[in-house]
């Protein structure tokens, strides 16, 4: 074992890791900071995403003792200073872009990283870069409805549908 | 994953001494390695991580005007950066979804050489040198076969150069659970000829399909393709997703529709 130091969410944190241990393990289990998710663990749902100096990153496909020293953003640091949602996460909630919720942390962190790149996405932008995150409830239009929100455009209301 | 130690090299040299161990194998981006590794289907005592290689890393045009890609480049880069070789750019921008991107790297899909991976269909097509800590390879002597290469245990690719045609254009029929190609076909159009390869239609992996090459240099049009008909549906994969007469269509309608985007 060897201790890797990280700045999660702006925080200096240090846990243990083997070199096998992956990101999103040292996260949840070092850090005991559950939000971020493992969903498929073969790098295939997006549940896992978090960013890793600044880039989208599936976690579970990144060791822990490779990005030893990186700046880290999890759904944790998406909250505003005060404790309310950020922009993204108040979207989710108001345009019901979650159902069971389990794929919510990597939507939301994968739907920062197309904003930044990308601030005022088309609808099909946006399913196009949430190609890699799958909700097993199926509730992609939403989710979508809940990105385009976030970008600041009009969506029709939920309840119009 | 079973247990291993990671060793974590900061130069080309550090890497390869490292690679000397028969207990140790080299990472790239991992977006292939490790899932495997966490099904058990591959171990090693040792991994190499080549992502803190900085002379891996970036892209830059050589004295002959051919793009050099470093080994350790990420496919998010290349699609970014790469703009002297939009077709190639275009590629790397559609392998797997953003987060693999922002992870795998060009050298690690090259020295995996999945039969159904993007990159060997850009590197053979292009006439692509891959450049490893110890030589050159000419991309048709690189690809061997499924998951096979000409890499020797512990030589790793440094740097790939593409020379640049004069048209060229990668067209991708997706397999939409993996996001791999069923079937994708990389046209490149040079001044002394055209050069078509193919990937995900061959258990043998990337393949290039010398007819459309000859008929296509002839003449560089969708026609040129309609009247050779197509491959020989027991050279190519069957499976659930698709037979072997399904694949070899696919082969023809990609192919015209790559020379039709080149054009």
């Amino acid at each position: 074992m060897t201790n890797v130091t990280m700045t999660v969410n702006g925080k200096s944190r240090t846990a243990a890791a083997e070199g096998r241990t992956l990101l999103v393990d040292w996260l949840r289990e070092g850090l005991r900071m559950t939000g971020t998710h493992v969903g498929c663990d073969t790098s295939q749902c997006g549940a896992c995403v978090v960013h890793v100096n600044g880039v989208a990153m599936k976690s579970c496909s990144v060791l822990a003792q490779e990005v030893d020293g990186a700046e880290v953003t999890t759904i944790e640091g998406m909250a505003n200073a005060d404790g309310s949602l950020g922009t993204i996460q108040q979207a989710f909630q108001d345009y019901h872009g979650l159902q069971c919720g389990f794929c919510t942390p990597g939507m939301v962190m994968s739907a920062a990283a197309l904003l930044k790149e990308n601030p005022r996405p088309t609808e099909a932008d946006v399913r196009h870069y949430l190609e890699g995150n799958i909700c097993r409830c199926t509730g992609y239009h939403n989710i979508v409805k809940a990105v385009m929100a976030a970008s600041g455009q009009q969506v029709a209301p939920v309840a119009a549908e | 994953m079973h247990s291993f130690e990671l060793v974590k090299p900061a130069t080309i040299q550090d890497a390869v001494a490292a690679l000397k161990s028969d207990e140790a194998q080299a990472l790239g981006g991992g977006q292939t390695l490790l899932p495997t590794m966490k099904a058990r289907l591959a171990q090693a005592e040792q991994l190499v991580a080549l992502s803190g290689v900085a002379e891996m890393h970036g892209i830059c045009v050589d004295d002959d005007g051919r793009i050099c890609i470093g080994g350790a480049t990420t496919h998010a880069t290349v699609a970014r950066e790469a703009s002297g070789y939009p077709a190639l750019a275009s590629l790397a921008g559609r392998i797997g979804d953003p987060a693999v991107r922002n992870r795998g790297t060009i050298g690690g899909s090259l020295a995996n050489n999945d039969p159904s991976a993007c990159y060997p269909a850009g590197v053979l097509a292009s006439n692509a040198t891959v450049v490893t800590n110890a030589r050159e390879i000419d991309a048709d002597d690189f690809f061997q076969g499924m998951f096979e290469t000409a890499l020797d245990e512990g030589e790793i690719i440094t740097e790939v150069k593409f020379p640049v045609p004069e048209k060229a254009a990668y067209e991708k029929f997706l397999q939409p659970a993996s996001r791999f190609p069923l079937v994708a076909v990389f046209v490149a159009k040079f001044s002394d000829g055209v050069r078509v390869a193919v990937t995900g239609a061959s258990g043998d992996g990337v393949f290039r399909w010398s007819e459309a090459e000859a008929a296509l240099s002839a003449n560089f049009s969708p026609d040129a393709v309609k009247g050779l008909g197509d491959l020989d549906a027991d050279d190519m994969i069957s499976d659930l997703h698709g037979d072997g007469a399904y694949r070899a269509h696919l082969v023809s309608v990609m192919t015209a529709r790559a020379v039709k985007a080149a054009v």
